[in-house]
């Protein structure tokens, strides 16, 4: 029998809970051995696979890119988790959210560079009109908040998950706090 | 003169003072309800709608913080439908309001942060509101960030109450309800206020804060409310 696939995927955060993911320590030794890391920012894979049994989702959905990648995850994924804050709140990245994405670009490329201002627009996805929690857009199975979860909790989710238990079971074990 | 009441919370035969509230008497016989806008030493106001409580021969849920005790009354303070109830008030609480725990002065200190814990609340049903909210930081010592207001009131009542100054009051209705320092005018060039920092001390969130407190970082606690509202009654 072949082992669980498991993917992760990087959207709007700051990679804070993939490195949490890492701080696991030698247990990530145990994962490595329980499942197929097929997918993420730590793989050399290019398209996302068909038939991923586990996904760890870090960030909210702020750009048309990360509504393309979130789509392709969920069909593709058997249970999703939302990984950390900012996929289950919006956290940090939805603090544009209140002056929306033109007042953000308009500061940050037009107002404090010092020479060459301008909106990129070539080569980058578009902003969406409001950075939004992974379940706003897409279903999702599992809620692991923290900011980030730690290594511990990332672990025990995982775990649960690679051994066939209850998403909802999972999502009760590993209930924690915002923040 | 108050009279002695009997009645049941959770089947438990209980006494209380005619003049107690349900809340009064569970705490007194270690029956434990979750409260957010109470606190010990300020009137009750029943704004956060936490210690909602079933009592028998009513379709309504009461706030047990402002329902006072009647002979025989039988009181329910735990159900599906109350811990549904005050999850989903926590919920609304967070939704309102710009609530990002992670960057929160309050962060870890929090008492709707950690409500939202003990009801297991892991993300919004709901869709949040991201309302662009005013931040006053003109006052020389203090900060009011209405990003994380939850409109419990007990600034207004430990000023008004305790320190007397009534320098905070609400404006507005629903979801536009604001605190307000004298009749809207910025903090720093209020006329009432002492700078005493009751309100900052008995803050429930990260709304009000000393200048100079970073994320994450403890205040101090206040045990000393009880204390300073019975110096006041000897005063009187």
């Amino acid at each position: 029998m072949s082992k669980p696939k498991l993917a992760t995927i990087w959207l709007d955060g700051c990679s804070g809970c993939h490195m949490s993911f890492l701080d696991m320590d030698e247990l990530i030794l145990e994962v490595a051995e329980r499942a197929d890391l097929v997918y993420g920012p730590l793989v050399d894979a290019k398209e996302f696979p068909e038939g991923v049994d586990v996904t760890l989702v870090e960030g909210a959905v702020g750009s048309s890119e990360d509504l393309r990648k979130v789509r392709e995850v969920r069909e593709r994924t058997r249970v999703l988790v939302a990984f950390g804050d900012c996929a289950v709140t919006g956290n940090v990245p939805s603090l544009r959210n209140p002056i929306g994405p033109r007042a953000v670009l308009e500061t940050v490329y037009l107002e404090k560079p010092t020479h060459n201002a301008q909106i990129p627009s070539q080569l980058v996805p578009e902003l969406l009109e409001e950075d939004l929690p992974v379940h706003a857009w897409v279903p999702v199975d599992v809620y692991l908040t923290g900011c980030p979860p730690s290594a511990a909790r990332i672990y025990e989710c995982v775990k649960r998950l690679l051994d066939g238990e209850a998403p909802e079971t999972v999502s009760e074990a590993v209930a924690w706090k915002f923040g | 003169m108050s009279e002695v009441r009997t009645l049941q919370i959770d089947g438990k035969d209980v006494a209380a003072r005619s003049d107690e509230t349900i809340l009064c008497a569970a705490e007194e016989n270690e029956i434990h309800i979750p409260t957010l806008c109470h606190l010990e030493g300020l009137s009750d106001v029943g704004a956060c709608r936490l210690c909602v409580v079933e009592v028998e021969g009513t379709p309504k849920l009461m706030a047990a913080c402002t329902t006072t005790v009647e002979e025989g009354m039988k009181v329910t303070t735990t159900s599906e439908r109350l811990v549904a109830y005050r999850r989903r008030a926590i919920e609304m609480l967070f939704v309102e309001r710009n609530h990002i725990c992670a960057v929160c002065v309050a962060n870890n200190n929090c008492e709707l942060q950690a409500h939202a814990r003990n009801v297991g609340l892991d993300h919004f049903e709901l869709p949040l509101m991201h309302p662009a909210l005013p931040v006053d930081a003109s006052h020389e010592r203090f900060v009011m960030d209405h990003n994380r207001c939850i409109l419990c009131t007990r600034c207004v009542r430990v000023c008004d109450e305790v320190e007397q100054a009534h320098t905070w009051d609400v404006a507005g209705r629903g979801t536009g309800a604001r605190i307000v320092s004298d009749l809207g005018m910025p903090w720093g060039s209020s006329t009432t206020c002492t700078s005493c920092g009751k309100c900052v001390q008995v803050c429930p969130t990260g709304a009000l804060f000393e200048k100079g407190r970073s994320i994450s970082e403890p205040k101090a606690r206040r045990p000393y409310l009880p204390y300073l509202v019975r110096v006041k009654e000897r005063e009187r």
